[in-house]
């Protein structure tokens, strides 16, 4: 299947589920226990993983698709929507969780990536799919190819916001660059971003992006998440952030739930500092986290994908 | 005319696009306080089990009081807050329709799907994701349009909720329908 001929009815029930996870917290779970906490904090989606982002940073080793049994045993546990990740360009897992019946599926760079120069062609399933980006020129590719979801890379597993936080910008400003330019430029900035002009005449004329725009990598308080939304993002996923203490020992389940609360309430409140303090204070702690600064560039996860 | 559109979580702003097209002013209600400035409220598609977790005991004890007052239309997750009886699994109501409603009743988000069904009587194409099902209609409930057998815009005197997204689809016909209960109940 090329480019551009997805179906647009099954385009439109892709979006309309991310349609319906706007201004929502979608959180990293590894068992039916953090699923149900997850789903009682009032989390929108939950994200079904073997390992969360900071323990596959921590263990290393190649990380792939959660076991089936396990994805199956969280999607039992809970009534709202069930996403899990494939590694980027591997189209047989993700056949694998469409006939799982998982809700989304994340062509994710936390997962070792199983193909150097291709993402999987999305227009071919039924089931919708998310895709990281950096910058606009990334979230246009990963559209054409077929994503119905866009969200920032970020850096996940560090419980670092700040590339979470330049990546929107980044994508915040090149779309508003955009909609000043005129035709014969959009052609010039279609090439300088290596995504198709279609895409970019739409952003241009819009200023927004045709899929819902959301942020992850690296949110783990309820600032992060208000930071994020006042930017741009239109709903977060949280990571390592909720359930871990630090990378490697996870946090005590009042503590976990203590804390999706006040992050589901921040992503609704994200404008008002008034409900942000009162959310705020209630915590105790967050996860211990890693500074984005002082990584190399071969431990980051954001350089993958293409 | 002055609608609200509860914007906790969801696709409120499909919903506050629409309203504007048809040239009603729109509040995004936040704060249970809000609900005194509005004649209207619309309770957008989402997460039901998230609205009821943003809405606490007093928001969710502020809202019942409203939807017995003052119109309300909940599509989705909004029927599913406004209905009397809740299914797979069991959860709160605000009890304003009387019928009972079970959640995620076509399946997973793989059995989301665009059909057309009958609104007055007259063809309208309908957006269903991850859809609840209206299983039971109370005497009381007037079903305004079907997909098939199934009941899937209602009305219980001033309030009104339908099983679909009008608000994905470019027919504007069940909005009106709600801006002129309304105006029919502001005059």
């Amino acid at each position: 299947m090329s480019q551009h001929n997805g179906n647009p009815t099954s385009l439109r029930l892709k979006t309309g589920l991310a349609e319906m996870l706007k201004g929502g917290v979608i959180m990293d779970v590894t068992n039916a226990e953090q699923a149900l906490i997850a789903e009682k904090s009032g989390a929108v989606s939950v994200m079904a993983l073997e390992r969360v982002p900071a323990q596959i940073r921590a263990e290393g080793g190649v990380a792939r698709m959660a076991s089936p049994k396990k994805i199956r045993e969280i999607m039992a546990a809970v009534s709202i929507p069930v996403m899990a990740k494939c590694r980027i360009g591997h189209f047989a897992e993700a056949q694998i969780l469409q006939e799982l019946g998982v809700d989304y599926i994340d062509e994710s760079e936390v997962l070792t990536p199983a193909d150097e120069a291709h993402h999987v062609d999305k227009h071919a399933f039924n089931v919708p799919f998310v895709c990281g980006a950096r910058n606009l020129g990334e979230a246009l590719r990963r559209i054409a190819e077929g994503a119905a979801m866009i969200r920032t890379k970020g850096e996940a597993g560090t419980g670092d916001v700040v590339h979470a936080v330049k990546h929107i910008r980044q994508i915040v400003q090149e779309m508003k660059i955009l909609t000043v330019l005129s035709e014969e430029e959009l052609y010039a900035k279609a090439k300088e971003h290596q995504a198709p002009y279609e895409l970019i005449k739409l952003v241009a004329k819009e200023g927004k992006l045709p899929v819902p725009n959301f942020s992850a990598g690296g949110i783990a308080t309820p600032a992060d998440a208000s930071l994020v939304m006042q930017l741009g993002a239109e709903a977060v996923f949280v990571g390592s952030g909720i359930f871990m203490k630090d990378s490697t020992t996870f946090a005590e389940p009042e503590e976990a739930a203590k804390r999706a609360r006040a992050i589901v309430k921040a992503a609704t409140h994200f404008n008002d500092p008034k409900v942000l303090l009162e959310v705020s204070e209630n915590l105790t702690g967050a996860m211990k986290g890693l500074a984005v600064a002082a990584l190399d560039e071969a431990q980051m996860l954001q350089t993958r994908g293409w | 005319m002055k609608i609200g559109v509860l914007a906790l979580q969801g696709d409120f702003d499909a919903h506050r696009k629409r309203l504007e097209e048809l040239g009603a002013g729109v509040v995004l209600v936040k704060k249970p306080e809000q609900l005194d400035e509005i004649d209207g409220l619309i309770i957008p598609g989402g997460e039901s089990s998230t609205f009821l977790k943003l809405l606490g005991e007093a928001g969710f004890e502020k809202l019942k009081q409203f939807v017995r007052l003052k119109p309300t239309f909940g599509t989705c997750a909004g029927a599913i807050l406004l209905a009397n009886e809740v299914e797979n699994p069991p959860q709160a109501g605000l009890g304003a329709l009387d019928i009972r409603i079970r959640r995620n009743a076509y399946g997973r988000q793989l059995d989301s799907s665009i059909r057309e069904g009958k609104f007055d009587n007259t063809p309208i194409e309908m957006v269903f994701i991850r859809a609840p099902k209206i299983e039971r209609v109370g005497p009381a409930v007037e079903i305004l349009a079907t997909e098939g057998e199934d009941p899937v815009v209602v009305r219980q005197g001033k309030v009104m909720a339908a099983t679909f997204h009008p608000e994905l689809s470019g027919d504007t016909r069940v909005h009106r329908t709600f801006l002129d209960l309304v105006s029919d109940s502001t005059s």
